[in-house]
């Protein structure tokens, strides 16, 4: 078990995907949000957010990605979030996140469909 | 009557600890009957709470500790979170004093210990301090392991 955060940004079909690998909480979330501003400010409009390596995120983690996304929706812009891991999934149902602006998929292919949308 | 078993721990009000919280509360979550699930739930509410106390509990100026008690029993798991630090009026709480840093929460911090958790009550007092108790019930009445 990890007590900390790694991060990784690649792009697939031309679209930022940030990777994360651990655990998001009061300590490592700072990483997440500098990450996320990264990708928002080289002008994405549409992103993937992979946390299917996840294995801990509590409301700090969800207030970073709430941010991100708001952030990413005034420039017109949508988060797509693959997740599958049922702990994650469940925060962010008891949040009510999952009517925001983002969307939650359990696979990879369908999360980079939606996310190909949004930049044609 | 023999008084029930401690486990206590102490950290100071900074954000790498709540980790060593949340690896130590499941260690002692595992130890009894709880499931997989439960063992998540319990260290997202304690994380919540430890969190609170980090963010809120002590001016920027000053270090100060937040204590955290589990008390392990047959049919529950009662975890304690206290601090000594400003504290609030619960039936009128105000915007915290603005942090070191924007921490983003969302404010759900006693949501998500409210539903995950089978019993949340939380005392405090301007200057008092805080303190959360979070109850969690045993599944069942049998621990997996005995003395």
């Amino acid at each position: 078990m990890v007590l900390d955060l790694k991060i990784d940004v690649k792009k697939e079909e031309n679209i930022p995907v940030i990777i994360l690998n651990g655990e998001v909480d009061i300590y490592t979330y700072p990483k997440l949000s500098e990450a996320l501003d990264k990708v928002i400010k080289d002008g994405s409009q549409s992103m993937i957010l992979n946390l299917e390596k996840v294995n801990y995120m509590d409301s700090t983690g969800l207030g970073a990605i709430a941010a991100g996304a708001n952030k990413l929706s005034q420039f017109g812009g949508h988060m797509n979030i693959i997740c599958n891991q049922p702990q994650v999934k469940k925060i962010f149902k008891v949040s009510g996140l999952m009517k925001k602006n983002l969307s939650i998929f359990d696979e990879k292919d369908e999360a980079l469909a939606k996310a190909k949308q949004k930049t044609k | 009557m023999a008084d029930s078993t401690k486990i206590e721990i102490k950290i100071p009000n900074q954000s790498e600890y709540v980790g060593v919280v949340r690896l130590a509360i499941s260690g002692i979550a595992n130890r009894m009957n709880f499931s997989v699930e439960d063992i998540e739930d319990i260290k997202i509410a304690v994380s919540e709470a430890s969190a609170n106390a980090v963010r809120y509990a002590y001016t920027n100026t000053k270090i100060g500790y937040i204590d955290i008690t589990c008390i392990p029993e047959k049919d529950q798991l009662e975890i304690i979170i206290k601090d000594s630090g400003i504290g609030f009026d619960l039936k009128n709480p105000h915007k915290p004093k603005k942090q070191k840093e924007e921490v983003p929460n969302l404010g759900l911090g006693l949501v998500f210990m409210q539903s995950l958790m089978d019993k949340v009550n939380m005392s405090s007092a301007p200057n008092k301090g805080t303190t959360v108790h979070l109850i969690k019930k045993v599944p069942s009445l049998s621990l997996k392991s005995k003395n």
